[in-house]
């Protein structure tokens, strides 16, 4: 399909308002993110403008912070974890979705896409009730469960994205030409599913580290960074606070910088996350 | 006494046709490529034009030029006395049918053909009288309440046709529009549309890469080569009298023979005749359907036939008629086209009158 | 082509999570729901509909419901009103820096939700960013109270997050429109508003309709930001929740709010999805 990109098209006189609507909405979407940067160092605290007293205070204050530091560790290990168990299960999901065909696929789907559109209060809680009724103590395990229970299917709508991609008759040659299933996987379609598993384990990774709605109600002796953050915000506001938001920003930027390059790289126009919005909300 | 004669004039037919759509040296660049240099046309009324040319010559780009999709580079574009390459798409009287047919497919067939006349006037009556009559031309009657996705490549294109031709444009522009279609259907296609465009009276511009198609359909064909125009004329004139050796060669076959022609005498390897050429390096074009093959005992009964001996070296078989390679003694191959007998083979004599080589200028490369 | 034992591998371990971690909590929510607490705090088996009697009879729980389908209402309307136009712009309008727009409008996805709830915080306090700005250039004497801990806070920050979030689907779908439509549009005499409203509007409405569900409902179970921002008045139904299943201590109540939001949204997705298919035409 030709696609004419013809400089005459839509020239209407709607451009610039909409250039101005634009420029508004990326200020909207990027004040608050401005605000808590610049204020992290500033010697005053949190609010008050305009803000002055350039300082460091705050970061130092942070690095000090063990408590902080550990809640960290914990949210990279329960991410790494969540990644596995995600993809784990997920690339398997995804190729069943693919091709396979068994009763109850239909309701397998539905089901595995669920957590992906339902509000993380009720897949927490659900949960929650688990543990309970089978006794089991909450900590990052049950984390991890939950974790790993919500993004499975972010890892499956991922892979089978990129499943959908791969060109059939790469498949069908494999097979013509003798091979199994097995190892047509291994050989041909493993090698051509690198890069959206990659980019599933990458964007699994960040919404594990960030993750507060599930975690919520799974939590046991040990924080998560963002239940230790906001364990801190229910006692009072600190800049401290705007100095690890600033870093996790920073490492927000890289990782989808990384996203957007891998993206790049498996198809021409990389469009991030439209395809589960549209899975979450369509079933398919 | 036949002899060879002079090429064909000019490229364009200067006979000055002052008629719908005037193009007028339309050039177009994108970025560093040149994509037309100096086009100048003349569309005439009524009249059934295909710009014929290879991928890469421009014909699209000439087309959406036309129809106001791109801005040309420089140049102008009249109809009558209406200056058009100022005009938005939507203000110009052209319509298009594209290559891919480009229904809209919310809407049915009945909306798709009715949308013209909608957007140009919501609120009028006898909107859905020009439908039904549009569709009924194009033979659609039947499909009107399907969606485009329901019906056949086919069925999408005479929509298309139907839904550019109700707005009754002086101008129908269509971009390669059998090109997705398969062998029959696209000979039946052209057919139908030869005949509609004859039963509606409106200028058609016509883009397509297939020659045969634009000798069958075309009142005149335009061929593009590399941006420029190689020659304009008539499906007879074009081929009988082409202006250049690509013409010769990009419509129809043809033998090339380059020579030299001295004190009124053609020279071509071992082969001579009497010619009008002025004297320098000449190049002829002869059709392989000139050549008449005889049985070696054959004595040729024109004074003026060029008669040489060759071997037959390959045959392809086309139905009606059969193509022959044929090798003579100095190393020339001609092709030879002959009715089929199936019996030709081994050493022949060929003959072809002198008159029939025709003339043409080089076409040298463009970068 | 498909052994039994490929066919096995792909499906039965997740499967097997999936029942495990999804069916059989559902099904326990389900349960809960029916139970009762006893006045030592102790979950009782006995079987009955007290929870949902209560629900129905008591204002606070249906009242809330509805003040967060209204806030939700609002910042799935407010996130399109601004998501839309710049999906349009950037399909449309942006040229060669389209990429460069998209990744500027994904960038703040990837900032976590807690961070953003924050900021907005520190700017929206009577002590904050905005309201000394406000004094300082003298456009206001007194620091805004409704700015925070508020209907309008909560409004504000869910449509900050969910904006890009609208922006997706609409955005692939504009993109998915074969510009050629566009052009024969035009070529049939429509202006580029025309076309807009009777050609491009109409085949981005599934990206719409994606994006508004996808806003609606995860607003409709937020409990963040009502919690940092929403004050009393800013209480919302998932807020009830968390409080019924911490100090409150009504997990069977609490089970059976959390029950009905379960059927809520799954009804919405089901009405969502027989739109989409109502209006997406390949």
């Amino acid at each position: 399909m030709e696609f004419f990109v013809s400089a005459s098209t839509q020239n209407d006189f709607k451009s610039s308002w909409l250039f101005v609507h634009a420029i508004a909405v990326f200020f909207f979407l990027y004040l608050p993110i401005a605000v808590l940067v610049v204020y992290s160092f500033n010697g005053t605290g949190v609010g008050g403008f305009p803000p002055r007293d350039l300082t460091l205070a705050w970061y130092h204050t942070l690095f000090a912070d063990s408590a902080i530091w550990e809640s960290v560790a914990n949210s990279l290990l329960v991410a790494a974890a969540a990644v596995v168990i995600a993809l784990g299960l997920g690339i398997p999901a995804a190729l069943a979705l693919h091709r396979a065909q068994f009763p109850g696929k239909a309701v397998f789907r539905r089901f595995v896409l669920l957590p992906l559109i339902l509000p993380g209060i009720i897949t927490g809680l659900s949960l929650l009730m688990l543990f309970a009724r089978a006794q089991i103590n909450l900590s990052l395990i049950t984390i991890v469960i939950g974790h790993g229970t919500a993004l499975i299917s972010v890892a499956t709508t991922e892979v089978f994205a990129g499943l959908q991609k791969l060109d059939r008759a790469q498949e069908e040659v494999s097979l013509d030409l003798g091979a199994n299933y097995w190892q047509t996987f291994w050989r041909v379609m493993l090698p051509n599913l690198k890069l959206p598993i990659i980019g599933a384990a990458l964007l699994i990774f960040t919404l594990s580290m960030d993750e507060i709605a599930v975690s919520f109600f799974l939590i046991g002796r040990d924080n998560t960074l963002p239940l230790e953050i906001w364990g801190r915000l229910r006692r009072g506001i600190t800049p401290e606070i705007n100095a690890i938001s600033t870093i996790i920003f920073m490492f927000s930027l890289v990782a989808i910088v990384l996203w957007y390059r891998l993206r790049a790289r498996i198809e021409g126009s990389p469009e991030i996350a439209s395809e589960l919005i549209e899975t979450a909300v369509q079933g398919d | 006494m036949a002899t060879t004669t002079r090429p064909a004039e000019s490229p364009v037919t200067t006979s000055a046709i002052r008629g719908l759509l005037s193009v007028r040296n339309i050039a177009k660049t994108f970025g560093k490529n040149v994509v037309l240099r100096d086009i100048s046309l003349d569309v005439a009324e009524g009249e059934f034009l295909t710009v014929l040319g290879e991928s890469g010559s421009g014909k699209t780009t000439l087309l959406r030029i036309i129809a106001g999709f791109e801005s040309a580079t420089s140049g102008e574009l009249w109809m009558g006395a209406e200056r058009l390459d100022r005009l938005p798409p939507y203000k110009r009287p052209v319509n298009t049918v594209f290559q891919h047919y480009a229904l809209f497919p919310h809407l049915t067939v009945e909306e798709n053909v009715a949308y013209g006349l909608r957007v140009a006037q919501p609120l009028e009556n006898d909107i859905s009288a020009r439908v039904e009559q549009a569709l009924a031309r194009v033979k659609m009657t039947a499909h009107a309440k399907a969606k485009p996705s329901r019906i056949s490549g086919g069925q999408q294109q005479r929509v298309a046709l139907a839904r550019a031709l109700v707005k009754r444009p002086k101008l129908l522009l269509l971009d390669e529009p059998l090109s997705a279609l398969d062998a029959n259907l696209r000979r039946q296609m052209q057919v139908e549309l030869k005949s509609l465009q004859r039963e509606v009276g409106i200028s058609f511009v016509f883009v397509t890469h297939d020659q045969e198609e634009a000798m069958v359909m075309s009142d005149r064909i335009a061929l593009l080569r590399t941006g420029e125009l190689e020659q304009v004329a008539s499906p007879r004139e074009i081929y009988s009298r082409p202006a250049t050796a690509y013409t010769a060669q990009f419509i129809g076959h043809t033998n090339l023979l380059r020579g030299e022609v001295r004190n009124g005498i053609f020279r071509c390897n071992g082969l001579s005749w009497r010619t009008d050429l002025p004297d320098g390096s000449a190049l002829l074009s002869l059709r392989p359907e000139n050549i008449r093959l005889h049985t070696p005992a054959f004595k040729s009964s024109s004074d003026d036939a060029v008669v040489f001996r060759g071997k037959v070296k390959q045959k392809v078989f086309h139905g009606a008629t059969e193509l022959l390679q044929v090798e003579c003694a100095d190393g020339l191959t001609f092709s030879v086209r002959t009715a089929s007998q199936g019996e030709l083979h081994g050493e022949l004599e060929s003959e072809f009158q002198p008159s029939d080589a025709v003339s043409v200028r080089e076409s040298p490369e463009r970068l | 082509m498909f052994s039994r034992a490929y066919r096995a591998f792909v499906t039965v371990p997740p499967l097997l999570w999936v029942v495990v971690f999804l069916v059989v909590p559902y099904f326990l929510m389900f349960c809960y729901s029916f139970w009762s607490v006893s006045q030592s705090q102790v979950i009782v088996h006995s079987w009955n509909l007290d929870n949902y009697r209560e629900l129905l009879r008591v204002p606070v729980y249906w009242q809330t419901l509805l003040r967060s389908m209204w806030i939700a209402a609002r910042v799935t309307v407010f996130s399109l009103v601004l998501g839309y136009p710049l999906a349009y712009f950037l399909s449309f309008h942006a040229g060669e820096r389209k990429d460069l727009y998209y990744q500027l409008v994904i960038i703040p996805l990837w900032v976590s939700y807690l961070v953003r709830a924050y900021a907005w915080k520190t700017i929206l306090g009577s002590e904050g960013v905005l309201n000394t700005l406000l004094q300082y250039v003298h456009l206001t004497k007194h620091p805004l109270e409704f700015l925070l801990y508020s209907p309008f806070a909560v409004v504000l920050t869910l449509t900050h997050i969910y904006t890009p979030f609208t922006f997706l689907p609409v955005y692939a779908a504009l993109e998915q429109i074969p510009r050629n439509l566009v052009e024969a549009s035009h070529d049939l005499g429509a202006s580029p508003r025309q076309t807009f409203w009777r050609v491009i509007f109409p085949l981005s409405i599934p990206g719409v309709l994606a994006g508004a569900t996808f806003a609606f409902v995860l607003s409709l179970g937020d409990f963040l930001a009502p919690a940092l921002l929403g004050g009393p008045s800013g209480i919302m139904i998932s807020n009830i929740v968390v409080s019924l299943f911490g100090a409150a201590y009504n997990w069977p109540l609490g089970a059976a709010i959390s029950l009905g939001m379960l059927v809520l949204v799954v009804s919405l997705l089901f009405v969502s999805e027989r739109l989409e298919k109502k209006w997406s035409f390949s």
